[in-house]
């Protein structure tokens, strides 16, 4: 009998999932209940959306279109009945699955202010959804001011984004620093200062009491008295796991749906994956491991590698945008034992601060022009050795004395340096045709073939000659 | 330059000259053979592809002409003793058709195998070709392009509609603003391509190269972008994710030039820079700056090589590239495009005109009936006598001997023993065969497992054209006949196929229209004739050369195909105004990354990949015997970092031992900081315990059958 998944949610890890079990073939039939009435999307892609550098076209997902696929954006599910084994959606349909995905995602959080309550002003936007994206973009058309509440990874990147757009754009952040899960104090400084030179106002350490917004505009109240105006003012807050389905069905519920290494829920046909899942008592809310879980999943479901288990990797978070190139992963900001290597130069940006424990990464920051960072996520990444000369870590590749321009002085080059790669030829026969009679650059390169493959040892050889016209008179020979 | 075996000239002879091109790579370098009382000597010739420029190989390439070792009899093997004897034409010719004969009496036509080369001129290519389907009557006949550069054919077959390495002259990378070089190291493998990159350079182009090592090009690249090797395609597509987020992308040429970008748009849009980072370890800041070089500049050009396509992914690699392209506008447009660069001598040609397994002359389909009615009509035999496809190189090989599987090969032009990965397994089923058949000018290791060895004329013996990495027809010419007791290849087909003939009547129907009745009259020895028949057989094919002359290629430093009539142009430039699909358009095609077919794991933790070095060529069966060539690169080496090596107590010339599930080599190390640590490194031109390729895996690319030469898991350990 043909089996049928029903997976609940359409965003990045509902559609990844879809993907990778139409991958797998098989007789099955997936059906995807998407609340949103849009296509697939890359929730990635919103920031360079609200920036207008991108339309709307532009951050479609690839969706399946599979012959057991069947998309279904725009419907809401609204309860699940697991002794039926059924799904209720918002139109009234019942549809009856063999195996129920929970991929639901996560809200974001209004924060309990005054002004905040009940419907969002029309002037306060969450930045979470396509749908969000455009409202911001309808206010923001028009507007010259902006307000970002949250300096966290997304706040930055909405605010990143407004500035672009030519808003005067602040951030208001209650804490001491930016992004100060991910990053140090120090860090947390030298992005300020990155941002305030892309015209990024910052305001740290200042709770928001309150928000008052009209026709007109929105006015922040803040904790030290003051209050901030603009004309939009985005909520950047953080986010909470949908999981009113799953508690409403009496599934194990704790931050995120509970679920095991195999995705399983408390119900063995029902599974969760992305950011409404808590897997060992951790909620992602990242694209990364929500596809590894998607992959994860689509394994044991499509039976073609029953034993497949997600073992959660270390987070890396990115932060890359036109001036700032962020990285932070692991547990760089505290101390204990192990080596730490730091690089600071606040002026033009950059910082990087790495922690070593048994010649493996535990966790590093990195801000600003940092020639090593893909090398570090890498190593990070896979948990591979650090390299034996730490420098190269901070200071990007060791000096490499394969490709070194010749020595600076012929006379200090060995006779048995190559100096044409292409027909071999070394010092010590350009000095041999020398004193054999050829006495100019032409000469030596048709009689020792030198130059005469890719042409790019022409200059040293021509050194070479002019050291020895000048030194015919002394000693050659070294 | 002579041994003192064979006086070298004639004797009382002015000087004679060949105005030829380099035996060995696509670049085909002009060079001028002249001989005189003292041998052969070689000098540069000023072509539109070396400019006067020639590397190491090309200037020693005529020390074999008379090398000792060169093979000048056929040789049998005996079978009280195994060992191979010298014997007369005559033995050795009827020992093969008898071969053929029994084993074909036995289990069918398709029992027989042919597999040929990239460095085989048009002409043998499109006889040998010939010869599989009307004098065998096999379908099994394939090459070592496979190994080469089937993966790029496949992804512009499927892009553009047609596949010719390079759409454009070589000339037009010395103008490009920007050049992307991908998975290529011209520096060591066509050392006179570099003067255009330099000239390139100089006019204020950026070169970017890709690469796992720093290679000799990489290091001379503005920008060089170090990927975790088999993430190539990853790294492709977070390029055009980039162009598009960037606003790089060429709209209007989109819409009017190509069709299928939607799903490809929807395909990279789960390529953020970031991920394709993680992925690589190509530094999003470096991603970015290779697409702003790209999608800002006048003129660009990408450029692929056996890097990128020698994966099980290779077709897929390219196609992102080719996206990529597409999307930044840039084929069609002068002085850019995409382009391939071809490895072997005849490369391009050579996979024209019938030698790939499903394909007729003119890069025809064999299973189209259209072409197979006109290239029957031009062969003199029924269409329906035409066997249909067989299957790729690898997919031969490892079915020899086995059941159900060819049980007699013939091989022109190449050395599998050395080339095909999982050699020892390849090693194996050679020597599974019921018959061996080998022609060389020297006892290569496949020759060496042969049953029958046939003595073969060799470039500067011979005339003919070659086809470049351009798609430039070239003319090969003769300095002298080849020495007493050396056949050509077109003599040898013609003999066999004579012979098989009077074997099996049958076989040739006496009544059909062609050129004559006979076998012999069918497979003309004169390699002008054989091209004279080659252009009608590919006219109106998407390889015309119907109107190419050898006069032609003589009056113009070459021809570029297509070229219909005689009076008609040639075309160095492809796709100006349309793409050679049947709406003109070029195509999209969605590709995603996935992983190498043998991750990494605890027992084979590193990353291994092969290539090549400056000093030889290929399986090495030619350049490991030039003393100069001997001494510039002796023996192989494995190249790893020295933090690795530190790792494993490995100093450097120290021996290791390279294992991966397949087999193992042995060799030096060689400690560089030009390779990533988590990779190593070994040239694939020497045979035995330093045999790459005894460790490089079979897995094949679904589309084009390339192996996955680029990338497995060993482990390395102290030998």
């Amino acid at each position: 009998m043909t089996e049928r998944v029903v997976i609940v949610g359409n965003g990045m890890a509902g559609a990844r999932l879809a993907a990778e079990l139409d991958a797998r073939g098989g007789d099955r039939k997936v059906t995807v209940l998407g609340a949103e009435p849009h296509r697939a999307y890359n929730r990635i892609m919103l920031s360079a959306l609200l920036a207008g550098r991108i339309g709307e076209q532009d951050v479609e997902l690839a969706e399946t279109a599979g012959h057991g696929s069947d998309l279904r954006p725009g419907v809401p599910v609204t309860r699940i009945d697991r002794a039926g084994r059924t799904v209720r959606t918002a139109d009234g349909d019942r549809i009856g699955y063999d195996h129920l995905v929970l991929a639901t995602g996560s809200r974001a959080m209004v924060p309990p202010l005054p002004g905040l309550t009940g419907e969002l002003p029309r002037r306060v936007v969450p930045f979470r959804t396509l749908d969000d994206c455009r409202r911001i973009r309808a206010v923001a058309d028009g507007a010259r001011s902006a307000l970002v509440l949250g300096g966290g990874l997304l706040g930055l990147e909405a605010a990143r984004g407004l500035a672009t757009r030519g808003l005067a754009t602040t951030v208001v952040h209650p804490t001491g620093h930016l992004m100060e899960r991910q990053l140090d104090p120090a860090a947390g400084a030298v992005l300020a200062g990155t941002l305030a030179g892309l015209g990024v106002t910052i305001q740290l350490a200042v709770p928001a009491t309150g928000v008052a917004a009209d026709a007109t505009g929105v006015r922040l109240e803040l904790a030290d008295g003051r209050s901030l105006h603009a004309d939009l003012l985005v909520l950047s807050c953080g986010v909470r796991p949908d999981t009113t389905l799953a508690a409403d069905a009496g599934l194990a519920v704790r931050h995120g749906v509970v679920v095991d290494d195999r995705l399983r829920t408390s119900d063995r046909r029902i599974s969760a994956i992305g950011d409404c899942a808590e897997h060992d008592g951790t909620l992602t809310g990242l694209v990364a491991p929500a596809w590894a879980q998607a992959r994860v999943l689509a394994q044991v479901l499509s039976g073609t590698e029953p034993l497949a288990r997600y073992r959660p990797r270390p987070a890396v978070t990115r932060l890359k945008a036109a001036g700032i190139d962020l990285a932070a992963m692991g547990d760089a900001t505290g101390g204990g034992p192990g080596e730490e290597l730091t690089f600071s130069d606040p002026t033009r940006g950059t910082y990087a601060r790495l922690r070593i424990r048994d010649e493996r990464l535990t966790g590093a920051i990195l801000i600003g022009d940092n020639p090593t960072i893909g090398t570090v996520i890498q190593l990070f990444d896979r948990g591979q050795p650090v390299p034996a000369d730490r420098r190269s870590l901070l200071l990007g590749r060791a000096s490499d004395g394969a490709g070194a321009a010749p020595a600076a002085s012929p006379a200090l080059m060995p006779d048995a340096a190559t100096v044409c790669q292409c027909n071999t030829v070394t010092k010590g026969a350009l000095v041999s045709c020398w004193r054999s009679g050829a006495r100019s650059v032409d000469a030596v390169l048709a009689a020792t073939r030198a130059g005469t493959g890719c042409g790019g040892c022409r200059d040293a050889v021509a050194g070479i000659v002019d050291w020895l016209s000048q030194a015919d008179s002394v000693e050659v020979t070294r | 330059m002579t041994d003192g075996a064979r006086p070298a000239t004639p004797q009382g002879f002015p000087p004679r000259e060949a105005a030829t091109h380099c035996p060995y790579c696509a670049l085909q370098c002009g060079m001028l053979l002249r001989e005189d009382a003292d041998g052969v000597t070689v000098l540069p010739r000023q072509f539109p592809t070396n400019r006067g420029g020639l590397c190491q190989k090309g200037w020693t390439a005529a020390e074999l002409l008379d090398h000792p070792e060169r093979l000048t009899t056929p040789l049998l093997r005996d079978p009280a003793s195994g060992e191979l004897r010298p014997a007369s034409w005559d033995a050795a010719l009827e020992r093969i058709v008898t071969g053929i004969r029994a084993v074909q009496a036995e289990s069918g036509r398709d029992a027989v195998a042919v597999f040929g080369g990239g460095g085989l001129t048009n002409e043998k290519a499109y006889a040998l070709g010939k010869f599989a389907r009307v004098g065998l009557r096999t379908r099994h006949i394939d090459y070592n392009g496979r190994f080469c550069m089937s993966s790029a054919a496949a992804a512009g077959l499927r892009a553009f509609g047609i596949d010719r390495g390079l759409p454009f002259p070589l000339a037009d990378l010395g103008r490009a603003d920007t050049l992307l070089l991908v998975g290529a190291n011209p520096a060591e493998t066509m050392p006179p391509l570099v003067r255009w990159l330099t000239e390139q350079r100089r006019n204020g182009g950026r070169l970017i190269v890709v690469d796992p090592r720093a290679t000799a090009t990489a290091r001379q690249a503005d920008l060089h972008l170090q990927p975790l090797p088999g993430t190539d395609l990853a790294v492709a597509n977070a390029l055009l994710h980039i162009a598009l987020t960037e606003g790089w992308t060429d709209r209007a040429y989109v819409a009017e030039r190509t069709t299928g970008f939607a799903a490809v748009r929807r395909s990279v849009a789960a390529w953020w820079p970031a991920r394709a980072e993680q992925l690589s370890g190509v530094p999003v800041a470096d991603l970015e700056a290779t697409a702003r070089a790209l999608g800002t500049a006048g003129r660009a050009i990408i450029l692929t090589a056996r890097g990128a396509e020698q994966h099980a992914k290779g077709v897929d690699t390219v196609t992102a590239y080719v996206n990529l392209a597409l999307a930044l506008g840039l084929p069609g447009r002068p002085g850019s495009g995409y382009g391939c660069l071809t490895g072997q001598g005849n490369g391009q040609g050579g996979r024209e005109h019938g030698q790939k397994a499903d394909q007729l002359p003119g890069y025809r389909r064999i299973d189209d009936p259209a072409a197979r009615e006109h290239v029957a009509g031009v062969w003199g035999v029924p269409a329906d006598e035409l066997p249909g496809p067989g299957v790729p190189a690898y997919q031969v090989l490892d079915s020899l001997g086995t059941p159900g599987g060819p049980r007699a090969l013939l091989v022109l032009g190449s050395n599998p023993v050395v080339s095909a990965p999982r050699a020892a397994h390849v090693e194996r089923r050679l020597r599974g065969l019921d018959l061996l058949v080998v022609a060389d000018l020297l006892l290569s290791e496949t020759a060496a497992l042969a049953d029958v060895v046939l003595p073969t004329a060799q470039w500067a013996e011979e005339d003919g054209t070659m086809t470049n990495l351009e798609g430039r027809v070239l003319r090969r010419r003769a300095l002298r006949p080849p020495p007493p007791g050396v056949r050509t290849d077109l003599a040898i087909l013609a003999d066999l196929a004579a012979r098989l003939a009077v074997a099996e009547p049958a076989a040739v129907p006496t009544d059909a229209p062609g050129p004559a009745g006979t076998a012999a009259a069918r497979f003309p020895t004169d390699p002008a004739a054989v091209f004279a028949e080659l252009r009608r057989a590919s006219a109106g094919g998407p390889a015309d050369y119907a109107g190419i002359s050898w006069s032609r290629i003589d009056a113009a430093d070459g021809v570029f195909w297509p070229c219909p009539t005689e009076d008609g142009p040639d075309t160095p430039r492809l796709f100006t105004d349309r793409f050679a699909t049947p709406d003109g358009r070029a195509r999209f095609h969605p590709v995603d990354h996935r992983p190498a077919a043998e991750p990494v794991c605890d027992e084979y933790p590193l990353h291994f990949t092969t290539g090549r070095v400056l000093a030889q060529y290929q399986s090495g069966t030619q350049t490991r015997r030039v003393d100069a060539l001997r001494r510039a690169a002796p023996d192989a080496f494995v190249e790893l970092h020295p933090d690795l090596a530190a790792r494993l107590g490995i100093g450097d010339g120290e021996p290791v031992r390279v294992t991966s599930r397949r087999g193992e080599l042995r060799a030096p190390a060689r400690l560089s900081p030009t390779i990533r640590p988590d990779t190593v490194f070994a040239p694939f031109h020497w045979p035995g315990p330093a045999r790459a390729n005894s460790v490089t895996n079979d897995a094949v690319d679904p589309i084009s059958g390339m192996p996955e030469f680029k990338i497995c898991a060993v482990r390395v350990e102290k030998a």
